[in-house]
């Protein structure tokens, strides 16, 4: 077992440390922050916040505490094939929806 | 001590070497067969299932929202906005150890490790009391699924409440369901099952919780802001 500790600990080097993750976790917080903030604006303003600030916070979590960031194109393509195929349904929706 | 047995037990559960070469996280040790890259692809097809399924929850409120804005927004004044910035702040943080935890598996930092993933347990069981408290006076004020005075109100309202239990319940029991699984990791940490050449149920377990607090990061402005 020892001998594999060495290499082990280089490997480890690779990976992103604390601090990245905990830079990103403010972030977040500051982000949370502007939506709260702007919330008490008016709606309109709430709506944009929602509209652009939590797609946002989520792609955050997504491409740093997901690891996403460090994967290949592969579990990339399956997130925005997802969320692809769920906004094509939205647009079906409320195409029809506008013509009611 | 050569090369070639350490590529073997050191699968990369991360890295730019996992990038492009699916194949490197591949790893046979002994009998028994490992394959980190598929493990967490396996994961991430579950996890774009979840994603679905709140989706069509997202798009029913977006629906339901459009056709009811006055309800809706008479609704989510009843909610309690600081409570559910509150949870936010709690359930970005247990993320945020979560992946600590990881990062101290990585470096072999077995304490610190236990400390972060401690602390997310803390965390969720901290999100779900303070759920229940908000859900607690909902039901005091009669605001409950086939309540009697949710009858009264107007059909709007009523669309209002039954998507805000029926998201934020559903939420509620993946928190359950991650606190439970992330409870099973604490303790493989304990018992070394999960190690730093070994982590990829931590890694998992990470992800649905990741996914949990994303969940909430919508459920967010669509209940507590927006309205």
């Amino acid at each position: 077992m020892s001998e594999h500790v060495e290499p082990a600990s280089e490997h480890a080097t690779e990976h992103p440390g604390y601090g990245t993750f905990i830079k990103v976790w403010l972030l977040l917080l500051i982000l949370t922050g502007c939506l709260v903030g702007v919330s008490h604006l008016g709606q309109t303003y709430a709506v944009w916040g929602l509209l652009t600030l939590t797609p946002l916070k989520a792609g955050l979590v997504f491409y740093f505490f997901m690891h996403l960031k460090y994967e290949g194109p592969l579990f990339k393509v399956v997130v925005l094939v997802t969320l692809g195929t769920l906004l094509i349904f939205f647009a079906l929706l409320f195409s029809d929806v506008a013509f009611h | 001590m050569s090369a070639e047995p350490t590529t073997k037990v050191t699968p990369s559960s991360l890295g730019p070497d996992s990038e492009g070469s699916p194949g490197a996280s591949s790893v046979t040790q002994g009998s028994g067969h490992r394959d980190d890259y598929g493990s967490r692809l396996g994961m991430w097809l579950f996890l774009v299932t979840e994603m679905v399924l709140f989706g069509g929850l997202f798009i029913a409120y977006s629906y339901m929202r459009y056709r009811y804005p006055v309800e809706f927004h008479h609704g989510g004044g009843e909610l309690n906005a600081t409570l559910g910035v509150i949870n936010t702040l709690v359930l970005l943080t247990s993320s945020l150890t979560v992946v600590l935890a990881i990062v101290a598996i990585q470096r072999s930092e077995k304490g610190r490790a236990m400390v972060f993933l401690g602390s997310t347990l803390v965390l969720g069981l901290t999100f779900l009391v303070i759920k229940s408290f908000e859900w607690g006076a909902k039901f005091h004020h009669g605001l409950y699924p086939n309540a009697p005075h949710l009858a009264t109100l107007p059909p709007g309202e009523q669309v209002f409440f039954g998507l805000y239990f029926t998201m934020t319940g559903l939420h509620g029991l993946h928190v359950i369901a991650g606190l439970s699984v992330l409870s099973v990791m604490l303790w493989w940490v304990a018992t070394d099952r999960i190690r730093q050449d070994r982590y990829i149920h931590l890694e998992n377990s990470g992800l649905y919780w990741h996914l949990v607090d994303v969940i909430w990061i919508f459920l967010l402005p669509l209940f507590y802001l927006a309205a």
